[in-house]
């Protein structure tokens, strides 16, 4: 009994020691298992040149872009022999498991994606820039900007993305400017037993949500880095320690669990989505992702500007998707060709915004898909919004950014100190200490 | 993540079948499929692998092959065959991997520093490749002579030129131009079809023609066959000193041995390369003051969260397991299987899950069990402390139930009778026989499972992600990391993008921690083997 029980397990404890340095040493190999998948196509499509015969390119998409963007690469088929193949891969890895697998030459051609990857993807140099030529000022400006990184652009966008306040009118009927009206609407609905909670936003529980409140945030001129002459950002000028700031996190105190309760630290994005939906407050702080089941659950919306806390503009970060290019793609010629002549067609881009429902970013697609009052009002709010820098120096902002505000927010600490020594934290964070 | 399942009692192989000896038929038939398909499937691999040229892998494969076969065709050597497949998948799995992370703590590889030299230089200058402001777009044609690719060129007034790779672009007056004014043809020349533009786009793109005599007005060149425009480079690279010049200030980025282009204020080129760095990231783990400051607590709560958990899951699951092994129980199985459920459960999605039920307002826990008390189960150092080691207990007592049954079902239970025969009462039958008995088989997973918990990344990230955070360090560091998230948020979470080399040092250091105590407590197991042997 002895040797038979100890035997096994013995070498199965080595076995985990090591495994347990392996689950490290596996999310620095990244996506070791994708590799074979993508080994066949480039393979074959390096097979197909020499004869000179039909291309295939192929392009990471993830499980939610990916329906948007079949009927396209059906037609692009059809109007030119070359085929697309989409590899569908998860969201959360796919960023990451291109960075690894382009420089072994079994990445992609094409990968679709959000613009502020742009930033570590040119850091790692794995995309290469594209020429929107004359094409470029068919695009709504601000994605262009998005997808411009140090002077070069470097995808194609189609699809655009900002946050807005959405109003519940059976509750509110009349829009409000600046945040303290929205409060008061609020807390009256509250007051006269028709919501529950005069405002929602919803708060991860770990990070808090420095996205969703930036728009506040930027009332009180705190922008987050400042921006050249061409729109882009500067790394080397951090603005979160601007005066507002400080004023920013103790209305954070002010509005938190400590305070008024408007911003609640227990209240998730997915409890905020189901309060509203239930009709439980007026306002919610969202995207055009929560519009359609607040819709399917019977709600009469609006899409409000976004409030004001101080003098200046309420900007929301503008997230824009966009097609980018393997820097070490074999096909780089083809990838352009769709990406930069088809991809940014009047049709492809309807086609896009038909099944994706994302409001597109060339002008000509915009105006139509604009007839529908809730993307035309997104999008007017989205005009006056900034882009997500795409910067990696940003990677070291958030994680301070949401441990800070959840902190002023939960009402612990003094709202002083605590932002002035996250602003330190940053600083020294981005400057590689 | 990759998930890391506790080590389960499969570890035992089931002898196989004495019926497949060699010399049967049957088994020698089964032999010879098997073996064929597992040769069909290498011939595969390394027909992929030639085509790739990857050589090295080849012979290796190749290698391996021709041992499994040795292995398993000639006669004898039965413990070999036994062995095989395990060593086969331990070294492609297990000893492969730690040589990588191994190599990998040597080198910079992470975020800037992602590929070799020659393909940092080529994304530098691809990136450099800036268009001229305010220069035409010109439509192109792809023509060909003696086998040298040209493009024709025209502009928005519709001028036709001609030109290629080292002859200026050239007007050509006789070009064949289409309903639109587009140049589509020109004698002496052969214009491609699409198809054959596809098939040699690699030449087409590095079609570089220039402008004029005068390399500063820049050259034209075409991405997709139909388009071409005037770029200029703003950076460019001498080969020989291993040096861009930036066009515009004259500023010079040269490499200067740390796997990036440096220019003599230390700014750098955002595309870097992967170097080695001797001990680099070894000293940085031990100088850094991000790892420094907050190391001892960390490592406390480390120690306390495996050795409790160990304990709690331990004590949990035996006294369960005691309980349902009483032989007059009915309905056992059922309370079994029960019981066992959140082993089944994956422990990332449980600990979401928990971490939605702990929420203070609107959790399960603090709602049903407390009253609607708003009780921060996981903001609070202490109680999230708490929450971490019950999450983390609800997910574990499953297993050691599962073991502690085992063991206990193969106690003899003459024992049993012997001791209540003495007139032992049943919690010293318990504590002086039974115990003991149950640890000779039990020990050796309890320090699996301590070996495991030492590095139970999934609970505490999906959980409470290390918080609430300290206030003492820059470092997103909290009072519930143990040393593997410490590692995970060191490594990829500061300074900018993520930095592997030092996330692989760090784990061999973890790994050498764990592979210790893991040694020192077998041995101890084996004293209290001759204890009771």
């Amino acid at each position: 009994m002895k040797v038979r029980s100890t035997q096994p397990t013995r070498r199965h404890a080595l076995i985990t020691g090591v495994m347990s340095v392996a689950v490290l040493a596996l999310t620095a190999c990244g996506g070791g298992a994708s590799e074979s998948s993508s080994t066949t196509t480039t393979s074959a499509a390096a097979a197909d040149l020499a004869e000179g015969g039909s291309t295939t390119l192929t392009m990471w998409v993830d499980a939610e872009r990916a329906p948007a963007l079949e009927e396209i690469t059906r037609s692009f088929k059809e109007d030119t022999g070359i085929e697309v193949k989409l590899a569908v891969k998860d969201f959360a890895a796919v960023r990451d498991d291109f960075i690894t697998q382009v420089p072994t030459g079994k990445g992609p051609d094409l990968i679709v994606g959000p613009h502020d990857w742009l930033g570590t993807f040119v850091q790692n140099g794995v995309v290469a820039p594209v020429e929107l030529g004359d094409k470029a000022a068919e695009f709504q400006e601000s994605a262009v900007q998005a997808m411009t990184y140090d002077g070069s652009v470097y995808g194609v966008p189609y699809a655009l993305e900002n946050i807005a306040l959405l109003r519940n009118t059976d509750l509110v009927p009349e829009p409000a400017d600046t945040f303290d009206e929205v409060i008061a609407n609020g807390e009256a609905a509250v007051a006269a037993g028709s919501a529950v909670y005069p405002f929602l936003v919803g708060m991860d529980p770990k990070q808090g949500d420095p996205y969703h409140l930036y728009p506040l945030q930027t009332s009180l001129g705190v922008p987050v880095f400042g921006q050249n002459e061409d729109g882009s950002y500067n790394a080397d000028e951090l603005l979160l320690g601007e005066p507002g700031g400080v004023e920013f996190a103790k209305k954070l105190v002010e509005w938190g669990d400590t305070g008024s309760k408007i911003i609640n630290s227990n209240i998730t994005g997915d409890i905020a989505k189901e309060k509203f939906n239930a009709g439980e407050s007026p306002y919610f702080l969202t995207g055009p992702w929560n519009v359609p089941d607040a819709q399917a659950a019977g709600l009469n919306l609006a899409v409000d500007k976004l409030p004001t806390v101080g003098d200046e503009d309420a900007q929301p970060f503008i997230g824009v998707n966009g097609f980018f290019i393997s820097s070490q793609s074999v096909n780089a010629l083809a990838a352009n060709e769709f990406a930069v002549n088809y991809l940014s067609t009047e049709a492809a881009q309807d086609a896009m915004y038909d099944v994706g429902g994302r409001p597109p970013a060339l002008k000509a697609s915009f105006d139509k898909a604009a007839s529908d009052p809730i993307v035309a009002a997104f999008g007017e709010i989205g005009a006056n919004g900034v882009p997500m820098p795409a910067l990696p120096e940003m990677q070291a902002v958030w994680a301070d950014w949401g441990a800070t505000e959840l902190a002023l927010i939960k009402g612990s600490g003094d709202p002083e100190g605590a932002w002035t020594t996250m602003v330190g934290n940053i600083e020294a964070k981005i400057a590689g200490q | 993540m990759p998930t890391l399942a506790p080590p389960g009692p499969a570890a035992t192989r089931p002898p196989k079948k004495t019926a497949l000896r060699a010399d049967s038929t049957l088994g020698l038939l089964v032999k010879i499929v098997l073996l064929g398909l597992v040769d069909a499937f290498a011939v595969y691999v390394m027909i992929t692998l030639f085509l790739q040229e990857k050589w090295l892998v080849l012979v290796f494969a190749a290698v391996v092959t021709v041992l499994i076969n040795w292995v398993y065709l000639r006669r004898g050597g039965l413990p070999a065959k036994y062995l095989a497949p395990g060593i086969f998948f331990l070294v492609i799995f297990q000893v492969f991997v730690m040589i990588y992370s191994g190599y990998v703590a040597f080198t910079n590889y992470g975020d800037g520093h992602n590929s070799t030299k020659a393909d940092a230089v080529n994304a530098i200058q691809l990136s450099a490749q800036q268009r001229v402001p305010d220069s035409p777009a010109y439509r192109v044609t792809i023509l060909e002579r003696d086998g040298v690719f040209h493009l024709l060129a025209t502009e928005p007034d519709g001028t036709v030129s001609v030109g290629t790779t080292g002859e200026p672009l050239e007007e050509a007056e006789a070009a064949v131009t289409d309903s639109t004014g587009k140049g589509t043809e020109l004698e002496g020349y052969r214009a491609l079809q699409f198809g054959e533009v596809l098939a040699n786009q690699a030449d087409i793109l590095a079609i570089t023609v220039p402008f004029s005599d005068d390399p500063e007005d820049g050259s034209l060149k075409t991405g997709d066959g139909s388009n071409a425009y005037v770029y200029r480079p703003s950076l460019s690279y001498d080969e020989d000193t291993s040096t861009f010049t930036d066009l515009e200030t004259g500023a010079t980025y040269t490499d200067r041995g740390e796997g990036s282009f440096q220019a003599e204020d230390g700014e750098q080129l955002s595309t870097g390369w992967k170097i080695n760095v001797g001990f680099d990231n070894f000293t940085k783990a031990f100088s850094d003051q991000n790892i420094r400051g907050p190391l001892l607590q960390v490592m406390l709560w480390t120690f306390t969260f495996a050795i409790v958990s160990v304990l709690s899951t331990f004590a949990l699951g035996l006294f369960l397991a005691n309980a349902f092994n009483l032989p007059d129980l009915r309905g056992k199985r059922i309370y079994r299987i029960l019981m066992i459920l959140p082993y089944a459960f994956p422990a990332f999605l449980a600990g979401l899950v928990w971490s939605g039920l702990l929420n203070p307002e609107f959790g399960f826990v603090n709602n049903t069990f407390f009253g609607g008390a708003d009780i921060p189960w996981l903001t609070d150092p202490v109680l999230a402390k708490v929450s971490v080691l019950v999450v983390n207990l609800w997910l574990g007592f499953p297993y050691m139930f599962l073991v502690c049954t085992g063991a206990l079902q193969s106690l003899p239970e003459e024992v049993n009778e012997a001791a209540r025969m003495d007139g032992a009462s049943a919690w010293r039958t318990f504590t002086a026989i039974k115990l003991p008995l149950l640890l000779v088989s039990v020990a050796p997973l309890l320090i699996a499972s301590f070996a495991f918990n030492f590095n139970n990344f999934n609970v505490i990230y999906m959980l409470t992600d290390g918080g609430p955070r300290f206030d003492n360090t820059t470092a997103n560091i909290g009072h519930t990391d143990i040393l593997i998230t410490m590692v995970y948020e060191i490594a990829f979470g500061t300074g900018v993008g993520r930095d592997y080399g030092l996330a692989s040092a760090l784990s061999i250091i973890i790994f050498i921690i764990v592979a210790v105590i893991s040694a020192i407590s077998f041995r101890q197991t084996k004293a209290l083997e001759d204890i009771n042997g």
